[in-house]
C-alpha cells in the first residue's frame, strides 16, 4: 500500500509537468510580443504629415511637448528621449500621424545619447560593440552575475527583472544570473530614481563589488528620474561619479528588453 | 456637533467639516475606534500659514459612511498633546507621521519613532542611518540586522531582530528608503496626465488599485459621472490585478519553502495573466489602462474573449497545482501555525485586507463601501480564522477563484458602445474628497484638498502596507528566524507604498 501511494504521488507530479508542457520561449531574441506593445517610437516628419504650413507644424510640436508628462519630447526637428519616456502612449493616441510606437523591444543602449529617437528615424537601435569597455569584453563573455539595487523603484522594474529569470524567459540559459551578495557580482543593476535615503546604501553596495565592475540602469526612473525627476527627495549624484555601461529603458522594463540589452554586453567580442 | 458623514468618493466643502477643540476631537475619534467596525482610514495634517489642521477619517463599516472631523493646533508651540495612540494603538502610524513631518510632541505616545524620513520632515538631524532601534540588554540575546539591501530582487528596508538562539523575540522594521516625495509631487505636477502617471507609480504592483483611487477621486472632485463602460473596465482590471499578484505570491511562498515545482508552475501561471493586461493596454502591469475622466482601453468582445480563453487554460492548471501542494506534508509543515496573527492583534493594529481577513477581521472596501460595480456584484469577502501563513496562502487561492468568477460573470454582458461620457469640469474649489478602493493588499485611501482657485494643495495616500507592516512584526514573534522569509512573503507588503 505504501509503495503504491508513493508511485501515485510521483505520477501526479509527472502529470503536472506534462500539463505544463514546454513553457520557455525558444527564441527570446526574435519572438514577437503579444498584443499591443509600446517599444521603440517612430516620429513622422511634420512636413509629411501636416497639411498646413510650417507654422502649423511648429504649433503641433509645441502641443506634443506640452502633452508629454516627463518632457521626453523636445526640439525641432522633434526627438523622443526613451530615457525620459514613460511609454504612456498618450502622444500616439492624440497625434497618430506623428508618433507611432513599434513593437521593437530591443531598445537598450550603451550610451545615453543612443536612447534619443529623432524625427524620421526608423531603424533598430544598433549598439556599437566598440563602445563596450575593454575589461567587460575580456572578462564577461560567458557568464554574468549581477547584483540588483532597488533605489526607490516602484517595484515594477524589480518585478520584471525577476520575471526575466522565470521559466518563460529563462535568462539563466545565457549564464546571466542575479546573485545575493555584491561580493559575488560583476556589476550592479539599479532600478528607481535613487532617493536620498538610498544614496548611502547604493554607494556601499557599489564599493563592495570587486573590480572590474559594470553599472546597468534599468527603467526610465533610474535613467532620468522619470515622473519623479526634480523631486527634492532624490539624490542622483551617484550617477555623476561613474560611467554607466548599459541603459535599459521602459516603464517598467520588459523582460525581453532586459535580456536582449544584457546580451549586448556579453556578445560584443 | 458631530463628525460629518460622507460616502466613498464624495466631495464636500472644506467649510462643512466640523472643527473641534483638540481634546474633543481626540475623545470623538478614539471613542469611535472602540467599535471594531469603525476604523481609521486616514488621519493627517495640513499645514496652513501658522496652524496645522488635522483631519481624521473614520470608516463606518456598518452603514457605509466615512466620518470626517477636524481640529486646529499650533505645532510651533512645542507643547506636547495627548495622543490617540495611547487610547487605540491603530493610530500609531498616523501620529508618527504627524510627529515626523510637523514636529508635534505627544505626552503619551508609546512608540514615537521616525516613520519614513520624508525629505520635508521637521527634524533634519534625524537621519535614516541613526534610527533609534529598540534594544534589550542581555548576555544571552543577540541581534540580527538585515537590509536595507536584501538577497534578492526586492525593495529595500531594514529588519532588526532580537533573538534568543534561533527564536525571534522581537522584530523592528525600519522603512523610508523608498521615499520619493510622491505626495508633494502631486500638487507640483500641473497636468492631469502627470498626476495620473504619478498615481500609477505609487506602487508598481498595485497600479490598478492606486490609479482607480486617484481616478475616482479626481472625477468626484470635477463632478464627473463615470459611464458604465468606465466602471465596468475598472472593475475587471481590479480583479485581474488581484489574480495576477496572488498567483505570483503563491509562487513566492513555494520558493521560500523550497518547493520547486510549485514555485515554477505558479510563477509561469502569472505570465499569461499579466500578458493579458499587455494585450489589453500595452503594459504587463496595466500602466496606462486607467485615466481619470475617460476610458482609453474599453473592454471589447476581443478582450472578453481573451479573458475567457485565459481562464479556461489557467484555472485547471492552478487547481491541479494547488491541490497537489495541499497534500504535501513537507510544504504544510512550513505553513501551518507559522507566523500567526490573532484577531485581537489584527484589531489592535488596525490590519486591513487579506491580512485582516485571515485573522477573522472582516475588512473589505468592496463589501462595506462599494465603488465601481461592486455594489451590484454582490461581493462576499472570504474570511479565515487561523491567522497563520497557511491561512494567507489559502485566501489567495480562494480569492483568485472568486475574482475569476466575478470576471466571467461580468464579461457575459459587455456594456454597449455609444456611451457618452461627459467632459471633466474644473476641480471644485475649497473642497475635500476621499476615495477608498480594495487593492489586492487591502484598503487604499486617497484624500485631496483644493484651494479657493480649485488648485490641488494637498494629496494624501495611504497604502494598506502602512498598517500591515506591524502585523508582520507581530507574526514572527516566537517563530524561528529561518521562518522569517516565508512569513514576509505571506504578507508581501509594499515598501514604496509605505514610503511614498
Amino acid at each position: 500500500m505504501k509503495l503504491q501511494f508513493k508511485i501515485g504521488s510521483v505520477f501526479s507530479d509527472v502529470k503536472i509537468l506534462l500539463h505544463q508542457g514546454k513553457q520557455y520561449i525558444p527564441d527570446v531574441t526574435g519572438v514577437e510580443v503579444p498584443g499591443i506593445f509600446r517599444g521603440r517610437p517612430v516620429i513622422t516628419a511634420a512636413a509629411a504629415g501636416a497639411v498646413a504650413g510650417a507654422g502649423a507644424a511648429a504649433a503641433e510640436n509645441q502641443e506634443l511637448m506640452e502633452l508629454c508628462p516627463t518632457g521626453a519630447i523636445s526640439g525641432d526637428p522633434l526627438c523622443i528621449d526613451m530615457g525620459k519616456c514613460v511609454f504612456c502612449g498618450e502622444c500616439q493616441k492624440l497625434f497618430p500621424h506623428r508618433i507611432r510606437f513599434t513593437k521593437d523591444y530591443k531598445i537598450s543602449s550603451l550610451t545615453r545619447d543612443g536612447l534619443i529617437i529623432r524625427e524620421g528615424q526608423d531603424v533598430p537601435v544598433v549598439p556599437d560593440p566598440g563602445l563596450v569597455r575593454q575589461e567587460i569584453r575580456k572578462y564577461f563573455g560567458k557568464s554574468l552575475k549581477l547584483r540588483q539595487v532597488s533605489a526607490a523603484g516602484d517595484n515594477s522594474c524589480e518585478w520584471e527583472l525577476n520575471a526575466a529569470g522565470n521559466v518563460n524567459f529563462d535568462m539563466g540559459r545565457f549564464g546571466i544570473e542575479f546573485v545575493a551578495s555584491p561580493r559575488h557580482a560583476d556589476g550592479l543593476v539599479i532600478t528607481g530614481p535613487i532617493s536620498k535615503n538610498m544614496a548611502g546604501p547604493l554607494q556601499i553596495c557599489y564599493d563592495a563589488v570587486p573590480h572590474p565592475k559594470m553599472i546597468i540602469l534599468a527603467g526610465t526612473d533610474a535613467i532620468s528620474g522619470g515622473i519623479f525627476a526634480g523631486s527634492r527627495a532624490l539624490d542622483r549624484s551617484f550617477l555623476e561619479k561613474y560611467k554607466v555601461d548599459l541603459y535599459i529603458p521602459g516603464n517598467p522594463v520588459h523582460p525581453l528588453t532586459i535580456i536582449n540589452g544584457v546580451l549586448i554586453l556579453m556578445r560584443c567580442k | 456637533m458631530n463628525a460629518i458623514p460622507i460616502k466613498n468618493n464624495q466631495t464636500l466643502k472644506i467649510q462643512d467639516i466640523p472643527v473641534f477643540p483638540y481634546e474633543e476631537f481626540l475623545e470623538l475619534n478614539t471613542g469611535m475606534a472602540s467599535d471594531v467596525y469603525l476604523h481609521c482610514v486616514n488621519y493627517f495634517g495640513h499645514l496652513l500659514d501658522d496652524h496645522l489642521r488635522l483631519y481624521c477619517c473614520m470608516a463606518d463599516d456598518t452603514n457605509g459612511n466615512i466620518l470626517i472631523s477636524s481640529a486646529v493646533i499650533n505645532p510651533g508651540s512645542g507643547l506636547p498633546i495627548p495622543s490617540f495612540t495611547a487610547r487605540h494603538f491603530a493610530f500609531h502610524v498616523f501620529e508618527r507621521e504627524l510627529h515626523e513631518n510637523f514636529g508635534i510632541q505627544y505626552t503619551d505616545h508609546p512608540w514615537l519613532k521616525p516613520l519614513r524620513y520624508s525629505h520635508n520632515r521637521a527634524d533634519l538631524h534625524s537621519e535614516i542611518g541613526n534610527y533609534p532601534f529598540y534594544r534589550i540588554e542581555s548576555e544571552e540575546l543577540h541581534e540580527v540586522g538585515v537590509g536595507p539591501i536584501h538577497a534578492g530582487i526586492i525593495e529595500p528596508g531594514h529588519f532588526r531582530f532580537i533573538c534568543n538562539g534561533e527564536q525571534i523575540l522581537h522584530l523592528e522594521i525600519q522603512l523610508g528608503f523608498q521615499h520619493r516625495g510622491i505626495e508633494q509631487l502631486f500638487p507640483e505636477k500641473k497636468t492631469l496626465l502627470q498626476r495620473n502617471i504619478l498615481a500609477e507609480n505609487i506602487a508598481g504592483d498595485t497600479v490598478i488599485g492606486h490609479t482607480v483611487a486617484f481616478a475616482d477621486l479626481w472625477e468626484s472632485l470635477c463632478d464627473f459621472k463615470a459611464g458604465d463602460d468606465i466602471l465596468y473596465a475598472r472593475t475587471i482590471a481590479s480583479e485581474l490585478e488581484r489574480i495576477a499578484i496572488h498567483t505570483g505570491d503563491l509562487s513566492a511562498i513555494c520558493t521560500d519553502v523550497a518547493y520547486q515545482l510549485g514555485s515554477a508552475v505558479f510563477g509561469r501561471l502569472r505570465t499569461p495573466v499579466i500578458n493579458t493586461f499587455q494585450v489589453w493596454c500595452g503594459n504587463r502591469l496595466a500602466k496606462s489602462l486607467i485615466r481619470a475622466g475617460r476610458n482609453p482601453y474599453p473592454v471589447t468582445p476581443d478582450i472578453a474573449d481573451a479573458l475567457n480563453r485565459l481562464f479556461d487554460a489557467y484555472e485547471p492548471d492552478l487547481n491541479e497545482m494547488y491541490q497537489r501542494m495541499k497534500t504535501l506534508p513537507s510544504v504544510l509543515a512550513r505553513l501551518e501555525r507559522t507566523g500567526t496573527v490573532t484577531q485581537e492583534q489584527a484589531e489592535r493594529i488596525g490590519a486591513v485586507g487579506p491580512a485582516a481577513r485571515t485573522s477573522g477581521l472582516i475588512r473589505d472596501i468592496r463589501w462595506t463601501h462599494p465603488y465601481l460595480r461592486y455594489g451590484h456584484i454582490p461581493h462576499q469577502p472570504i474570511v479565515k480564522h487561523h491567522g497563520d501563513v497557511y491561512s494567507r496562502t489559502q485566501i489567495r487561492k480562494q480569492e483568485i477563484s472568486q475574482s475569476i468568477r466575478y470576471i466571467r460573470n461580468l464579461i457575459g454582458e459587455i456594456p454597449g458602445t455609444g456611451i457618452t461620457n461627459s467632459e471633466l469640469k474644473a476641480p471644485m474649489a475649497n473642497a475635500f474628497v476621499l476615495s477608498l478602493t480594495e487593492g489586492w493588499r487591502g484598503e487604499i485611501c486617497h484624500c485631496a484638498i483644493t484651494d479657493s482657485a480649485g488648485d490641488l494643495i494637498l494629496y494624501k495616500i495611504k497604502d494598506p502596507s502602512l498598517h500591515n507592516w506591524t502585523a508582520l512584526a507581530l507574526a514572527v514573534r516566537n517563530n524561528d528566524i529561518s521562518d522569517f522569509p516565508i512569513c514576509n512573503k505571506s504578507f508581501n507588503l509594499s515598501y514604496c507604498g509605505h514610503d511614498l
